[in-house]
């Protein structure tokens, strides 16, 4: 029962979450400048996000396997691969350096 | 149709997508897998997975929840993991604010990765557009398959771990954001500001850290006016 109000409460705040982007959005006026700033923001929090996650999960190192994968499929994506080819080299390092028992 | 369709959209980015959606239906299925163990019954880790749509956030507010944590922080962690989703909606809240249909069904597709995908398009709008709408549509569907079939089947199922796979989401995250990065002010806004959320990750709660991230686009401010951006690009 808790459960359900959890999930209802969380799907809830989540949606108004959501919809607070667009309708701040609303309220600037919309140079080339702003939108170049806006742009910049949700790709310095996607950075953040995939550099932290990378490194720390739940709360301790994430142990070297994991980032030196991320780190394999992001130079391969410098080199513009498909995303299919990073994914499965990111993929593939991780599995590699757990199974040599590099954590 | 099926033709038409592929034409619109474009063999280089179903492809792309194809990739997402692989990573998207693993993940899907452990948290469907995790549900259950803990004692969920399958139809609340669907309706969760359909009606939340976050990851990390279903992740985090079941682990809590499950623990002894209470109603309160479990809802509470998951919705502050889920603000990085006001600065998204700013950034790309305009490919889908049109009819009451389109911002109520666009607002719900609003991920790290129809954000990332629609970024990703640069300045092609109808092209950042198709990016955002296919993959916000194929990742929801991805997403509620793989919780059905991980809560049903999870305990027949490798620990994704092993194969690696929990370097698949970063991965293309970070291979989205790359070609934005080029930018130069916008490297230095990010590089300062994934410091600054490094930093700060080792006493605040997640959710917050890439929040502060924000931060590092003052880095944008000094010294860059929008003449001399563009003729340096």
């Amino acid at each position: 029962m808790t459960m359900l109000a959890a999930i209802i409460a969380l799907a809830a705040g989540t949606f108004l979450i959501r919809l607070a982007g667009p309708v701040l959005r609303n309220r600037f006026t919309m140079s080339e400048r702003t939108e170049t700033i806006l742009k910049a923001g949700a790709t310095v929090v996607l950075l953040a996000l995939t550099v932290t996650s990378t490194l720390i999960v739940e709360g301790e190192f994430a142990g070297w396997a994991l980032p030196a994968g991320v780190l394999v499929g992001g130079v391969l994506a410098w080199k513009r691969l498909p995303l299919a080819v990073v994914v499965v080299a990111a993929a593939a390092t991780t599995a590699l350096l757990r199974l040599a028992g590099i954590a | 149709m099926p033709s038409r369709l592929i034409r619109t959209i474009g063999p280089e980015l179903l492809r792309d997508i194809s990739a997402l959606a692989t990573g998207i239906l693993i993940v899907g299925v452990s948290f469907g897998a995790i549900a259950t163990a803990e004692g969920l019954p399958w139809w609340q880790a669907t309706a969760m997975s359909a009606l939340v749509f976050a990851g990390a956030s279903q992740f985090a507010t079941l682990g809590i929840m499950t623990t002894g944590g209470g109603l309160l922080a479990g809802v509470a962690a998951g919705l502050i993991l889920n603000m990085r989703h006001i600065p998204y909606g700013m950034a790309v809240g305009g490919l889908y604010w049109t009819s009451l249909r389109s911002k109520l069904l666009g607002t719900h597709l609003l991920l790290d990765q129809s954000t990332a995908f629609a970024l990703a398009a640069g300045e092609d709008r109808r092209r950042a557009r198709i990016a955002f709408w296919t993959v916000g549509a194929t990742v929801f569907v991805v997403w509620n398959i793989g919780t059905v079939i991980g809560a049903l089947a999870g305990q027949f199922i490798a620990d994704p771990a092993v194969l690696g796979l929990d370097a698949a989401l970063p991965a293309i995250l970070l291979s989205l954001v790359l070609p934005a990065l080029r930018d130069r002010p916008t490297l230095l806004a990010g590089l300062a500001g994934t410091a600054i959320a490094l930093v700060t990750s080792l006493f605040l709660p997640a959710g917050l850290p890439v929040l502060l991230a924000l931060l590092g686009l003052v880095v944008m401010w000094r010294g860059t006016k929008p003449k001399e951006r563009e003729a340096a690009s």
